[in-house]
């Protein structure tokens, strides 16, 4: 049994990354954008994460991390404050629906 | 480098913008008369932007006289690295809170926003102000990132605030789009960190070409790295391909927000912009350097000259069939940035100086128009290219200051916007070589595209009747007096531009 090194890290994140952006590039549904999003930044984290571990450098990058979180967390704030906001008019949250603004 | 208890002076401007962004946060839970808020909101957030620009001189002070810090002329960096407060800071840093100012005058006549939520609203611009000094003056990849994420943050909110359901679907396609653009910087950022150990912006250079030789693969990785990180710089200033939440976003947006919108965040964007590039493409051990990038990093000169010439000419194509002001106005927005990203492209002192130059008579013309567009929503309550027909003779004085804008926004004489396009060509056309004369040629033949969507505005003005229904007259209200102002500065600065051009070359020392 192999022990788990950075490559581990690094191809998981880099997986996490490509559902996160096919999540929030294929789904209608506003919340799973989101979703989506979330999962990119979390890739991101890891990232630092494992780079911070086993690439020998400073701990900047588990610093850089914590920021990480709580800018995740603030976004999310901010989206489903605005996703509340077009469900109370249009009654839906799938953002084809929302298609006022063209040209 | 200072440490952070000396480094306090220098944040002043953004201590004490937030702490009246707090303020009002406070005060708006807390103020119930309609009539004391009418008055107590947009006053503080004046006077805490007054208190800013003063408190800005006061670090320029600091920096530069013998009884300061006496700094080199390359400015001080504060917090151990994470901020640097050079002539280049403060120069943006004053540009982004006089935009501020301009957002906040417009709101105070606005219908679009609520008084009930004005506090909240003042405290969030302010918010933003913060953000965007934090931003020009990063100088480390994590300060970067955190301060674009306030700065966008405070924007989504701020374009969903209108009560109307266009402006909440502008303000949810703003934040998906930008939550992805700012995901897709990240894990750039993560693995910049990770091939090269390091976030500060100085290492850049270093980094990409001084350390021990990269396999291919992690040449690669870098290379990769580099367009994402690129990618958020991209969305933050509107460049294409990374455009498409930018018209949306300004037409659903409060009018004063898409004329703060339209500026501040963008040129905060080049000012770090500039700072990134500048500290990868150049040596700074070396000032030879100084006019063209390395063999290595060739491919990101062209990578951003791309974004420029497809920024003017897609931005400038799509402007034609529009019928919305607001929207004619974000294509254009996306146009300027295509020009103003020659200058980045132009490389060298002469480069970022034209940038900023640009980037200020950029900050009066474009705030001018959207305050003569928000002078007739206000009157007609629309904003379509129809409640401008004939407002030459409703509102002689608007129409004759939208001219004055549109005109120095195609770069004519005797405006401003014609010294800022002299300059930006200049600075591109002085390193020589192919792809600065490439970049001219598509910068020109756009200019003269702008002038037709242009013209149809004027033609509206001008010689098209008024529409039947509309009012006879427009007073002048507060967005007329600010755009009589701004026309004022834009024909001002077209002939006395000296003292501008010192100040920009000013702005250009942080490389030396």
């Amino acid at each position: 049994m192999t022990s788990v090194g950075l490559h581990h890290f690094v191809l998981l994140s880099a997986v996490l990354f490509s559902l996160g952006i096919a999540c929030a590039i294929a789904r209608r549904n506003a919340v799973a954008i989101l979703v989506g999003i979330e999962l990119m930044l979390n890739a991101a984290a890891l990232n630092l994460a494992a780079f911070s571990r086993f690439g020998a450098l400073r701990a900047e990058g588990q610093l850089f991390v914590l920021f990480v979180i709580v800018l995740a967390a603030a976004e999310a704030v901010v989206g489903l404050a605005l996703i509340l906001a077009i469900h109370r008019r249009l009654r839906s949250v799938d953002v084809h629906r929302a298609d006022s603004l063209k040209g | 480098m200072f440490g952070n208890l000396v480094s306090m002076r220098l944040l002043a401007p953004a201590v004490v913008l937030g702490a009246v962004a707090l303020f009002l946060f406070l005060a708006s839970a807390f103020v119930r008369r309609r009539e004391t808020g009418r008055w107590l909101f947009p006053g503080a957030a004046l006077i805490g932007l007054a208190a800013a620009l003063v408190t800005l001189l006061e670090t320029v002070r600091l920096q530069y006289l013998p009884d300061g810090y006496n700094c080199l002329l390359g400015g001080c960096t504060a917090f151990l690295g994470m901020l640097a407060y050079d002539p280049l800071a403060v120069f943006f840093q004053a540009l982004v809170m006089l935009a501020a100012v301009a957002a906040v005058v417009l709101t105070v006549g606005s219908p679009a926003v609520p008084q009930a939520r004005r506090g909240e609203y003042f405290g969030l611009i302010l918010a933003m102000t913060v953000g965007m000094c934090l931003l020009v003056s990063a100088n480390h990849l994590l300060m970067l990132y955190v301060a674009l994420e306030a700065v966008s943050l405070c924007s989504y909110l701020l374009t969903g605030f209108d009560a109307k359901a266009r402006s909440a679907e502008a303000g949810l396609k703003y934040a998906l789009y930008g939550g992805v653009a700012s995901a897709v910087m990240l894990f750039g950022l993560s693995w910049w960190y990770g091939l090269f150990g390091s976030l500060n912006l100085q290492s850049l250079h270093f980094c990409m070409l001084g350390s021990p030789a990269l396999s291919p693969g992690e040449s690669g990785a870098a290379v990769v790295a580099l367009l994402f990180i690129l990618a958020g710089f991209g969305f933050k200033i509107a460049a294409v391909p990374f455009h498409q939440w930018c018209p949306d976003a300004y037409e659903g947006a409060p009018t004063p927000i898409a004329a703060l919108l339209s500026v501040a965040p963008k040129l905060s964007g080049f000012a770090v912009l500039l700072r990134f590039a500048f500290n990868l493409l150049f040596d700074p051990r070396d000032p030879e350097t100084l006019a063209y990038a390395p063999a290595q990093l060739e491919w990101a000169l062209w990578a951003i000259a791309a974004l420029s010439a497809l920024s003017m000419t897609i931005g400038n194509l799509a402007a034609i069939p529009q019928n919305n002001l607001k929207r004619l106005l974000a294509y254009s927005s996306i146009a300027h940035a295509g020009y103003l990203l020659m200058g980045v492209v132009g490389g060298s002192q002469g480069g970022i100086a034209a940038v900023s130059l640009y980037g200020a008579v950029y900050l009066v013309m474009n705030l001018g128009a959207f305050a003569v567009v928000a002078a007739v929503e206000r009157a007609t309550g629309s904003e379509d290219l129809l409640a401008f027909h004939g407002l030459a003779k409703r509102s002689p004085l608007l129409a004759v200051c939208m001219a004055v804008f549109l005109l120095a926004l195609t770069g004519l004489p005797p405006t401003a916007g014609f010294v800022g396009k002299v300059y930006l060509f200049a600075s591109l056309l002085k390193g020589g070589g192919s792809l600065p004369v490439i970049l001219a040629v598509v910068g020109i033949v756009n200019t003269v595209i702008s002038l037709y969507f242009y013209a149809r505005v004027l033609r509206a003005m001008f010689l098209l009747p008024p529409e039947p229904g509309l009012p006879e007259r427009i007073a002048p209200d507060g967005a007329g007096l600010l755009a009589a102002a701004l026309a004022v500065l834009t024909l001002a600065l077209g002939v006395f531009f000296g003292p501008l051009a010192m100040l920009a070359e000013w702005s250009a020392g942080f490389v030396r």
